[in-house]
C-alpha cells in the first residue's frame, strides 16, 4: 500500500545520473566514518532526501520512516525532524513506512533506544537538503539569486518582489536539481525549531488508531489467504517423534496440515519444530490444532526446572567466577571491614507479552516472496526468510506494519519465517500465521533469569570501602552460538561493570551459566537485573550504615566527574563514542537531586507508607525515580505516586519522552510485582494473562510525575529514551516497601511476599 | 446467519461456535477489533452488544441473532464514542495503540451508563482492559476529559 502511495506522487527528485552518483558517494563516506553510534551499526545511516521525502503536486509531503513503530512515537518523531528543517506545514505532512532495505535506508534494527539518537542528525540533513532544492528551484524559476529567496512554512518567498510559490508547485522543478552536498547544507539554529522539542504534537497515526483503521501485522488480509496456527515443541530443542494429522484434517474448513522443520543448533531466529494447521479462518485453525495428536521428543532441555535452576545459579554465585573488573584489594579490605553486608537477588524469566501476539502474513508470486510483519528487524527478517526459502535476498520484500508492542520480542522474526515457509509449501498461496497467547508465553525469547550476589565492606564511618558483585545469568549469546556460558560485553556493560561508584576496592565477577530456553532482549535487557540488585543493595548498605539513602547514594557516586567507560572496563558503552558519551556522574547526581526534591524526599509519612529511591545510567541516559508505596496491615500494596527524573540530553519529542517514561514506570511495576515465567519439565508453565499477570489500571500507579531535566544545548549528544526509564523502577519500589514495612524484597516478583 | 453490525445487517458464513471476534476479523475484514488472549482476560476485543461492553473473543455468533453489535469502526457515531476519540487524540493516549480499540469501547460503555465516572468507576470499568505499554494514566485523563466535554454539550 505504501509503495503505491509513493508511486502516485511526484518524487522530489528524479532518477538523474547525477543524483545516483551523489547517493553512492554518500554511502561510501558514511562507511569510512568512525565506528561509533549510527556509523557502527550495520549499514549505518542514510541522509539522501530522495530516499526519505516525496512531495506531491498537491503539496502533501510524504516522509518515509525506516524505523519500526512500536509505541515509542518514531513514526511521528522522525517526520517532525524532517518537517522542521524542511520548513513544512505540519498539517501537510504524512508518513509512510519503509520496507526492509538497509542498503537504501540505513540500519533499521529498532532496538537499543537508538532511533532518534542515531537518526536525528541525518534526518535534519534530509529536511535541509530538500528545502535547499525547493529554494533553488524557486530562484531559478524567478531568475533571481538563490540567496534572495527563503522557504517559510511550505512556500518559497522572494521578498523583494513579493513572489511566492508553494512546495507542491515547486516539487517538479526541484526534482530535476542535484542533491546539495552535505557540507553545504544550512541547518536551523535550534531557536528556530518549530516542531523539534515542542509540545502539543499529536501522533500522525492517532486517527487511524482510534477508529480501528490502523494496520498491525495481525490485521493483514490478502486475497485467498489461509489462516495458520502452529503447535510447536513445548520444550526448546524438542522434536516431533510422530504425529497424526487426520483428526485435525477432518474438521470442516481445514485446508492443510504441514510440519515445520526446526533447525539444529542455536535458536537463532529460526522457527521451532512444529505442526501448522491451515484453515479458512483462525478459529477453525485453533480448534483443529487441539485435535492434532503429536508425540514429542523433548531433547536435552526436557528437565529444565526453574526451581532447581535457581539453586544452581545461587550455588554458582557463591563461588568465584570470571573476573570482569578489579580495582584495589577487595578481599583484604573486606576482611578488615568494620561491617560486612551481603545479599542475593533473584529475577526470574519474564515474557514480553506484547498485546499483539507475534503474527505475520506472506505470499509468493512469480518467485518473489512478500512478507508483512510487525518486525523490529526488517533486514534480519528479509535475510532469514530468503535463507529459509532458498531465495535470493532481492526476491524477498518485507513490509513493516505497525507493531502492537515490541519490547524486544519482535526483534526476533521467527514468526515471519513461519508464514513465508507455509506460503511456500502452499505453492505461494497467502498464509497468515497467528500466535495465540499461550504460544506467545510458551515460545518467547525470554528475558534471562539471574542471581546477583553482592557483598560490601563498610568502614567505621559507614563509608563503602569494598564492593564485590557476582552476576550469574544465561546470556543472550546462547541464542546465536553453541553453549556460551558468560555474559557478553553488551550485557555486562548494562549496569554491572560500569557502576560509577567511588569505591577504591572493587571486583565484578561473572560465574558461568547455561541456557535451557531461548533467551532474548527484553526492554532494558540486563539493566533490569543489574539495577534491581545494585540499587537495592545500596539501600541495604545505607540502612546498615544508619544513613539517609539519598545522601549515601550520592556519596557512593562521588563528586561530579566524567568517567571514560574504558576505566570501568566497559568496552561497549552502548555502541557510543567514549569521548562523546563518557559516564557523567554530575548528570547522575542531578537526576537524583531533582527527583528527591520533587518527590518531597525526607517528608514524614504515616506507618505503612514509604518512599523508595533508585538511580541508573543506561542507553546513555540518566534516570532516577522515587516510588511512593502504601502497604496495608494485611500486606496489600498500592503505589499512589511515582516521580521520575530523566536526562537524555536534548529532547526532540517531549510528549513521547514522557509517555515512554510513564510506560516504563508501569512496566517496571508490572514485572516487579507480578512478572514470572516458570519452567517445569522444560515447559513454560504460564498460558495466558490469568497465570502470567501484568499490571492493570486499578493497580497501576495513579500519579506519575515525569521531570525532564532542562536541556537547551543542542550540541549535546542525544540519549536513549525507550528503555532507560525501566531499570530504576524495580529497586525504587522494593526500597519503598522496605521503608514502609521493614521487609526487604530480594526475590522477584513480589507476588504474595507482603502478605502476613 | 444474519448479524446486525454497526447498523447493517450482514450475512455471515461461519460455524455457530465461532467467536464474534474471528467473524469480524477473518470473515468480514473488520480488523479494528483486536485479538489479545482468547479468554476474555485482556479486553482487546471489546465490542458492544445491545450497548453492553462484551468480549468478542468468547462470544459465539450463535447467541447474537437479533442483537445490535457495535465495533470500534462505528463507535464514533455515538456521542460517547466521538467524545472519547477526540479526547484520546488530545491527550495523545496511545503508544503502540493496539489495545486502544478495546479501551475506547469499554470507556464508551462506561460513559453511556455513568456520565460522570469517579476514579473507582473508571477502575471498575477499565481494569479488564490490559495495556502493556502503560497508558493507564492517560486513559484515565482522557475519559475524564471526554466526560467533561459531554457534560458541557448536554
Amino acid at each position: 500500500m505504501s509503495e503505491q502511495m509513493i508511486q502516485r506522487r511526484t518524487f522530489l527528485a528524479g532518477l538523474s545520473g547525477l543524483v545516483l552518483v551523489a547517493s553512492v558517494s554518500r554511502i561510501a563516506k558514511a562507511a569510512d566514518a568512525p565506528k561509533y553510534g549510527a556509523d557502527g551499526m550495520q549499514h549505518g545511516w542514510r541522509d539522501d532526501p530522495l530516499t526519505f521525502v516525496a512531495i506531491g503536486e498537491d503539496g502533501i509531503v510524504t516522509v518515509v520512516v525506516h524505523r519500526s513503530e512500536m509505541g515509542q512515537g518514531i513514526r511521528t518523531g522522525l517526520p517532525m525532524v524532517i518537517a522542521d528543517e524542511l520548513d513544512a506545514d505540519w498539517s501537510k505532512v504524512r508518513v509512510t513506512q519503509a520496507p526492509g532495505d538497509e542498503e537504501k535506508f540505513g540500519n533499521q534494527d529498532t532496538d537499543g533506544s537508538r532511533s532518534m539518537r542515531h537518526h536525528f542528525d541525518p534526518m535534519r540533513r534530509v529536511g535541509a537538503a530538500a528545502r535547499t532544492m525547493l529554494e533553488a528551484a524557486a530562484a531559478a524559476s524567478w531568475n533571481v539569486p538563490v540567496s534572495s529567496v527563503r522557504a517559510v512554512n511550505h512556500e518559497v518567498i522572494h521578498e523583494q518582489s513579493g513572489r511566492r510559490l508553494g512546495y507542491g508547485a515547486l516539487a517538479g522543478a526541484a526534482a530535476k536539481l542535484p542533491v546539495p552536498a552535505r557540507e553545504t547544507l544550512r541547518l536551523k539554529n535550534p531557536s528556530q525549531f518549530r516542531y523539534i522539542g515542542k509540545e502539543n504534537i499529536a501522533l500522525l497515526d492517532s486517527s487511524d488508531i482510534y477508529h480501528g483503521r490502523a494496520q498491525y501485522g495481525i490485521d493483514v488480509r490478502l486475497d485467498g489467504m489461509l489462516y495458520a496456527v502452529v503447535a510447536r515443541s513445548p520444550v526448546f530443542g524438542g522434536k516431533i517423534a510422530r504425529f497424526d494429522a487426520a483428526p485435525a484434517q477432518a474438521i470442516p474448513g481445514v485446508v492443510k496440515v504441514i510440519e515445520i522443520p526446526g533447525s539444529p543448533g542455536p535458536a537463532l531466529f529460526a522457527p521451532l519444530n512444529g505442526v501448522a494447521v491451515l484453515a479458512e479462518d483462525t478459529w477453525i485453525a485453533m480448534k483443529a490444532r487441539q485435535a492434532l495428536q503429536i508425540e514429542w521428543n523433548d531433547g536435552p532441555h526436557g528437565t529444565y526446572d526453574s526451581v532447581v535452576y535457581r539453586t544452581e545459579l545461587e550455588q554458582a554465585a557463591r563461588k568465584p567466577g570470571k573476573v570482569l573488573r578489579e580495582a584495589g584489594d577487595v578481599d583484604a579490605t573486606m576482611a578488615k571491614a568494620a561491617r560486612k553486608v551481603e545479599a542475593e537477588y533473584y529475577l526470574p524469566h519474564i515474557a514480553h507479552a506484547t498485546m499483539e501476539p507475534p503474527s505475520a502474513a506472506a505470499r509468493i508470486v512469480d518467485g518473489h516472496c512478500e512478507v508483512w510483519a510487525p518486525t523490529q528487524a526488517p533486514q534480519a527478517t528479509r535475510e532469514n526468510v530468503a535463507k529459509r526459502l532458498g531465495l535470493p535476498f532481492e526476491k524477498v520484500t518485507v513490509h513493516v506494519t505497525l507493531l502492537g508492542g515490541g519490547f524486544g520480542r519482535k526483534s526476533k522474526p521467527d514468526f515471519a519465517t513461519e508464514a513465508a515457509f507455509l506460503s511456500q509449501q502452499m505453492g505461494g498461496r497467502p498464509v497468515k500465521v497467528v500466535w495465540t497467547r499461550d504460544d506467545d508465553l510458551h515460545h518467547d525469547y525470554f528475558h534471562t533469569v539471574s542471581v546477583e550476589r553482592l557483598q560490601a565492606g563498610l568502614d567505621a564511618q559507614g563509608k563503602t570501602t569494598a564492593w564485590l558483585h557476582r552476576s550469574v545469568a544465561p546470556t543472550i549469546v546462547s541464542t546465536f552460538a553453541p553453549d556460551p556460558q558468560h555474559e557478553a560485553p553488551f550485557e555486562t556493560g548494562m549496569g554491572l561493570i560500569n557502576v560509577p561508584f567511588d569505591v577504591p576496592n572493587l571486583r565484578i565477577e561473572n560465574p558461568a551459566a547455561v541456557a535451557h530456553t531461548r533467551i532474548g532482549w527484553f526492554r532494558s535487557v540486563s539493566n533490569v537485573p543489574h539495577a534491581f540488585a545494585v540499587q537495592s543493595f545500596v539501600a541495604e548498605l545505607a540502612a546498615a550504615a544508619g544513613r539517609d539513602h539519598r545522601d549515601f547514594l550520592l556519596d557512593l557516586i562521588g563528586p561530579p566527574r566524567r568517567i571514560d567507560p574504558a576505566a570501568l572496563k566497559d568496552s561497549w558503552n552502548h555502541g557510543e563514542s567514549p569521548v562523546r558519551y563518557p559516564v557523567d556522574t554530575g548528570r547522575l547526581r542531578r537526576v537524583i537531586e531533582t527527583v528527591t526534591r520533587e518527590a518531597g524526599w525526607g517528608r514524614k509519612l504515616p506507618k505503612g507508607q514509604g518512599l523508595g529511591l533508585a538511580a541508573h545510567y543506561s542507553f546513555v541516559s540518566y534516570v532516577a525515580a522515587v516510588v511512593a508505596v502504601e502497604v496495608s496491615a494485611d500486606g496489600k500494596l498500592t503505589i499512589p505516586r511515582v516521580d521520575i527524573a530523566f536526562d537524555c540530553g536534548p529532547q526532540v519529542y517531549p510528549d513521547r519522552i514522557r509517555s515512554q517514561l510513564e510506560g516504563a514506570v508501569i512496566m517496571g511495576v508490572s514485572l516487579a510485582t507480578l512478572g514470572e515465567i516458570t519452567f517445569k519439565n522444560g515447559r513454560a508453565q504460564q498460558d495466558n494473562f490469568n497465570t502470567y499477570q501484568v499490571t492493570r489500571m486499578a493497580e497501576a500507579p495513579r500519579d506519575i510525575r515525569v521531570h525532564l531535566l532542562p536541556a537547551t544545548d543542542w550540541s549535546m549528544p542525544l540519549g536513549g529514551v525507550g528503555e532507560p526509564g525501566l531499570p530504576p523502577i524495580v529497586p525504587a519500589l522494593c526500597n519503598a516497601i522496605f521503608v514502609a514495612t521493614g521487609k526487604r524484597i530480594r526475590r522477584l516478583p513480589i507476588g504474595e511476599q507482603l502478605a502476613t | 446467519m444474519q448479524l446486525t453490525i454497526n447498523g447493517a445487517s450482514m450475512n455471515v458464513t461461519a460455524a455457530d461456535d465461532t467467536p464474534l471476534l474471528w467473524v469480524l476479523r477473518d470473515r468480514l475484514g473488520m480488523t479494528g477489533t483486536k485479538f489479545g488472549c482468547g479468554m476474555a482476560l485482556c479486553g482487546a476485543c471489546t465490542v458492544h452488544v445491545d450497548g453492553v461492553a462484551t468480549r468478542a473473543c468468547i462470544t459465539p455468533i450463535s447467541v447474537l441473532a437479533g442483537k445490535r453489535i457495535v465495533t470500534i469502526e462505528a463507535i464514533g457515531a455515538t456521542p460517547q464514542g466521538k467524545a472519547l476519540q477526540t479526547a484520546w487524540a488530545k491527550v495523545n493516549v496511545a503508544q503502540c495503540g493496539y489495545c486502544q480499540s478495546g479501551q475506547i469501547m469499554s470507556a464508551a460503555a462506561l460513559l453511556a451508563k455513568t456520565p460522570k465516572p469517579t476514579d473507582t468507576d473508571i477502575d471498575a470499568a477499565m481494569t479488564g482492559n490490559i495495556c502493556r505499554c502503560g497508558t493507564y494514566p492517560r486513559i484515565r485523563a482522557a475519559i475524564k476529559q471526554a466526560a467533561a466535554g459531554l457534560e458541557q454539550k448536554a
